[in-house]
């Protein structure tokens, strides 16, 4: 036995050397011991990549800014002096009464966003699995309005957070909701507490805490209310949340429901987030510099704008060093990373047991609704019993029950769950490194199916949208709110369900739309004629 | 030049006032030595002293313990389809606690929809209704429920207590002021803290209490009217009140709302689609017009008996819900699948007015027997109200209290007629609510189930 085992213990020994010193020497960051990093599992893991903005593009996105915000004010005079006319919404019988909007919003949306609205919100007409139909639609007057046609197109879909491809009509997933629809309903009209635990409901939490290998686990409603609701039943006055500076929207209602202290570290900087804790831990609460009640650090496995992977182990490792609690969200992340889809925890080898509350949501991996906390039996109990959701909002349909059980079990324990996880894993490092090869600078890490392609150009983001558009290719644009003025971005979301001839064809266009809007900006050496394998 | 010589004069003049500004410069000082020498010395803390704190760092168990027999660790397990009966732990009951007001929870032509769409849509919508989230059965239900409410614009939620509790801080800032009843539901609650405004409880349903609030307020804002130009007011209730069963006092909190110069947010949660002759809500029933109301929310999940909230209202404010509520923008859509369900039931109940008729005829039933049934309950809800809030005419210590009504349900049950305790989280609640029952009506209920829930409520009490 002893050889085998031997040769294993080195294999995993070199391969936690060589994470550390890589890790090392990317930012001295070297205080964790080995142990500290035991579970990490065989393999290489990317770096998350931030290629930085070239400086000609950042004056240039800075002043294209400068444009809209000058034609965008020459266009407000023009309507004041009623040379053109006025199509924004007024405020009816409330003269007198103090401004119901702040005037820089109205401005925002406006002179920026109206006219390149036609990217966003396009009606869906079919499953949004590997290709989309959408209804077409037309503006007579430059998106004020849009007018519904009767045709429809059909695109290939690189905007759906469908990764393991369950956005399904037909197979045994749906088949079973609709038995399910069936026997049992589409709506319960109670809350959790009352009278509305269906026995659905038993089973999908019990077959969901066995695949995350927790005690047990709870199913809420909506994946958005799973955060905002559950989070001030943990940590309230005198507690402290450090929070990752990208966290979703939800996390930080979530906080700001809770009462707590909130404190951001940088995005996935672990030096930094060690900085944090230790001047929490030493310093107390400010003012009277009693300790803190509790320290909740809050992250997730995906960052959906960024395309990042957090890096895990050293979080526990430093969450158990300052004896913190780890709240984990895994919305994007759960069934899209990982040998066996149970998200980063699984994607490191960790162990489930060290993180504290894992969340996720059902509407991405497992094509349903809702979303889910699991951990340890007596924390789950306590959130059964002090959620929000559970007291006040309506328990999740029966259907949505249904499909999540379906696709659960179809991941855990067959080989066609297995065959998505596989080619989702491959579908992801051939696209990405494809479009590395090609010049563009992407972001996050090279096994993150959120693959975002910078733009920059504020005015880029419609080019880019409409040019795919025209290829009959379904994309995601993104800017300012969403991220940093200067980093507007496209955003490709990989599945299961894409083959290699969409991926191909899919990349043909991008290359061609990237040449032609000068996006091609990657300072990096490249091997432009190696030849890369699906 | 000119302007330090009229300051030097004046420090002549005035010495009392120079004396003040000479310590608020003295005090700036110190408060900036002070910060000084606190950030000095979070500087010298040695690694020796911070490994020490380290050490002795024992922060509080992540939550309290939870007792085995707490109700929400052993709920009551529905099984298969609910409708005018449910099937509690394996029992067939009449069900009087869900809200399934109207009784739309067990139609086959809903099923048939439902399965229709799944083989079009799937079951999830896989993206937010930006990133091509929006189905065109969205946009239907939008326009449809718009239409329905009779108001320009409605913007649909996946989730009912998101979509009141998302609202209020997108329209609502810190430094605004609310006037909400004291009585409002814990979606509204949650959205007041999310907003930081200032906030103003009035006492539940009484005009007086809130104009004197809203005189104060006009009062403060004399002393600064430069500010109070940028005050916006909300005032917030409910139709009919989730936690009391009662009916708002819509004329004259309407009158209110003119005369100081708010603007009213209404939360039609249990009164839409029971009061008005077409299901519009209390505005309907009190035929007050739009224009008086600025924004009305509502779910889905109780008289549509689907899945999913809205708000309604005007283009203005529905346009910037679009792009500021954050529980819209940031959340995956409702399934398709549920926006058909929701469409059928509104058709249903559009073209069958009927039902909400005897509906409100069931309530009033209802209620005049459990005025004169009932020996050891009563109650105070409004008589066109679905929810019956039941409490112990008695006053009881409240574990006493919570002991007897569980077993009030737990009897009821055994005999055939499924209730409810009303739950709420105690801490988390703006008011002690004390404990008590939640009955609901539906229109499916005949006169001998009405007679014979009051029978067995009232045996369950004398068994005590």
């Amino acid at each position: 036995m002893g050889r085998k085992a031997t040769d294993e213990r080195i294999i995993l020994d070199s391969s936690i050397q060589y994470q550390q010193q890589r890790q090392s020497e990317k930012n001295g960051f070297d205080e964790l011991s080995r142990g500290d990093l035991k579970y990490l599992r065989e393999g290489h893991f990317p770096e998350d990549d931030f290629e930085p903005i070239p400086w000609l593009m950042y004056y240039a996105t800075i002043f294209s800014y400068f444009v809209l915000y000058v034609f965008g004010t020459l266009r407000d005079v023009t309507r004041r002096l009623g040379l053109e006319k006025v199509r924004s919404q007024i405020e009816e019988h409330r003269k007198g009464y103090p401004a119901l909007y702040k005037s820089f919003d109205a401005f925002y949306t406006r002179n920026i966003y109206r006219p390149i609205r036609d990217c966003w919100n396009l009606p869906l007409l079919s499953v949004p699995g590997a290709t989309i139909t959408l209804r077409d639609r037309t503006s007579d007057n430059y998106n004020w309005t849009f007018r519904y046609l009767p045709t429809k197109t059909t695109y290939v879909n690189l905007g759906s957070y469908n990764y393991l491809g369950f956005a399904e009509n037909e197979g045994d997933c749906a088949d079973q909701v609709e038995k399910c629809l069936e026997s049992n309903g589409y709506s319960l009209c109670s809350s959790r507490h009352e009278l509305g635990t269906h026995a659905e409901h038993r089973e999908v939490e019990s077959i969901l805490a066995s695949f995350l290998g927790v005690d047990e686990a709870i199913v809420i409603g909506m994946g958005f209310a799973t955060n905002s609701t559950n989070i001030p039943t943990l940590v309230g006055p005198g507690c402290l949340i450090i929070s990752d500076e990208l966290n979703h929207a939800s996390l930080c209602l979530g906080c700001k429901l809770s009462g707590a202290v909130t404190r951001k570290f940088k995005h996935n900087d672990m030096r930094h987030l060690e900085k944090v804790l230790e001047r929490a831990v030493c310093y107390g609460q400010p003012k009277t510099q009693e300790p803190w009640k509790k320290i909740l650090i809050i992250v997730e496995g995906i960052y959906s704008m960024e395309g990042t992977i957090i890096d895990l182990p050293r979080v526990i490792a430093l969450k158990k060093k300052y004896k913190a609690y780890l709240y984990l969200d895994e919305a994007h992340s759960i069934g899209a990373l990982g040998p066996n889809g149970r998200g980063v925890v699984d994607y490191y080898g960790a162990d489930p047991n060290d993180v504290d509350l894992l969340m996720g949501t059902f509407t991405k991996s497992f094509g349903a609704a809702g979303g889910y906390i699991a951990g340890k039996r007596s924390l789950v109990n306590y959130i059964r019993a002090t959620s929000f959701s559970f007291a006040y909002a309506a328990s999740m349909a029966p259907p949505v029950a249904r499909q999540i059980i379906a696709s659960c079990r179809q991941i855990m324990s067959t080989s066609e769950g297995e065959q998505r996880l596989k080619t989702l894993a491959r579908n992801t490092r051939y696209f990405r490194k494809r479009l590395k090869q090609m010049g563009f600078i992407i972001y996050g890490n090279d096994d993150s199916p959120v693959v975002p392609l910078m733009l920059y150009l504020p005015s880029k983001i419609a080019a880019f949208v409409r040019d795919l558009m025209d290829e009959k290719i379904a994309t995601v644009g993104v800017g300012y709110p969403a991220t940093p003025l200067t980093e507007s971005r496209v955003r490709f979301c990989l599945s299961a369900a894409h083959t290699r001839e969409m991926l191909d064809m899919t990349l043909e266009c991008i290359d061609k739309v990237g040449d032609r809007l000068h996006l091609k900006q990657s300072v990096r050496n490249r091997n432009t004629s190696e030849e890369i394998l699906y | 030049m000119e302007s330090l010589m009229e300051y030097g004069e004046y420090i002549y003049s005035v010495p009392s006032k120079f004396a003040f500004e000479l310590s608020l410069v003295a005090f700036a000082v110190w408060m900036w030595k002070k910060n000084l020498a606190e950030s000095n010395s979070t500087r010298k803390m040695t690694d020796q002293e911070k490994a020490q704190i380290l050490a002795n760092f024992t922060p509080e168990p992540l939550c309290d313990d939870i007792p085995e027999d707490h109700y929400a660790l052993n709920p009551r397990i529905v099984s298969g389809r609910i409708g005018k009966r449910i099937t509690v732990n394996g029992k067939d009951c009449l069900n009087m606690a869900t809200n399934n007001f109207l009784g739309l929870s067990d139609r086959p032509d809903s099923n048939e929809k439902a399965t229709k769409a799944l083989r079009n849509y799937g079951v999830g919508s896989c993206g937010p209704r930006g990133f091509y989230g929006t189905a065109d059965v969205h946009l239907e239900l939008e326009s449809r429920l718009a239409k329905f409410m009779g108001v320009e614009e409605a913007c649909l939620y996946s989730y009912g207590f998101s979509a009141i509790s998302s609202a209020i801080p997108s329209y609502s800032k810190n430094h605004d002021v609310i006037f909400a009843d004291e009585q409002v539901n814990f979606a509204i609650q949650q959205g007041i803290t999310g907003s930081r405004s200032t906030v103003y409880y009035f006492k539940h349903n009484d005009p007086n209490d809130l104009e004197r609030l809203l005189r104060a307020q006009d009062e403060r804002d004399r002393k600064d009217p430069k500010k109070a130009k940028n005050v916006r007011r909300f005032l917030i209730i409910e139709g009919i009140y989730m936690n009391t069963g009662t009916l708002v006092n819509l004329r004259e909190i309407v009158k209110l709302r003119a005369k100081y110069k708010c603007r009213l947010f209404l939360d039609e949660t249990i009164s839409f689609g029971v009061l008005g002759a077409t299901g519009k809500g209390v505005r309907e029933h009190f035929g007050v017009p739009n224009s008086e109301i600025d924004l009305i929310a509502s779910t889905l999940e109780h008289s549509i008996s689907s899945y999913g909230g809205f708000l309604c209202g005007s283009s203005f404010l529905m346009e910037h819900q679009r792009l500021c509520g954050l529980a819209y923008c940031f959340s995956a859509s409702l399934p398709p699948l549920q926006a058909v369900v929701t469409l059928t039931h509104l058709d249903v109940v559009s073209e069958d007015p009927e039902i909400m008729e005897k509906l409100r005829e069931n309530c009033k039933k209802m209620q005049n027997m459990l005025m004169e049934g009932l020996t050891h309950l009563r109650t105070d809800s409004h008589p066109l109200s679905p929810v019956k809030v039941l409490v112990l005419s008695e006053a009881e210590d409240r574990v006493v209290a919570e002991e007897k009504l569980n077993a009030i349900v737990t009897f009821a049950e055994n005999h055939g007629v499924a209730l409810t305790v009303f739950r709420r989280l105690p801490k988390e609640e703006l008011l002690e609510h004390p404990p008590s029952i939640k009955l609901t009506v539906s229109s499916l209920l005949t006169e001998s189930d009405m007679k014979s829930v009051v029978e067995v409520l009232n045996e369950a009490c004398s068994q005590l």
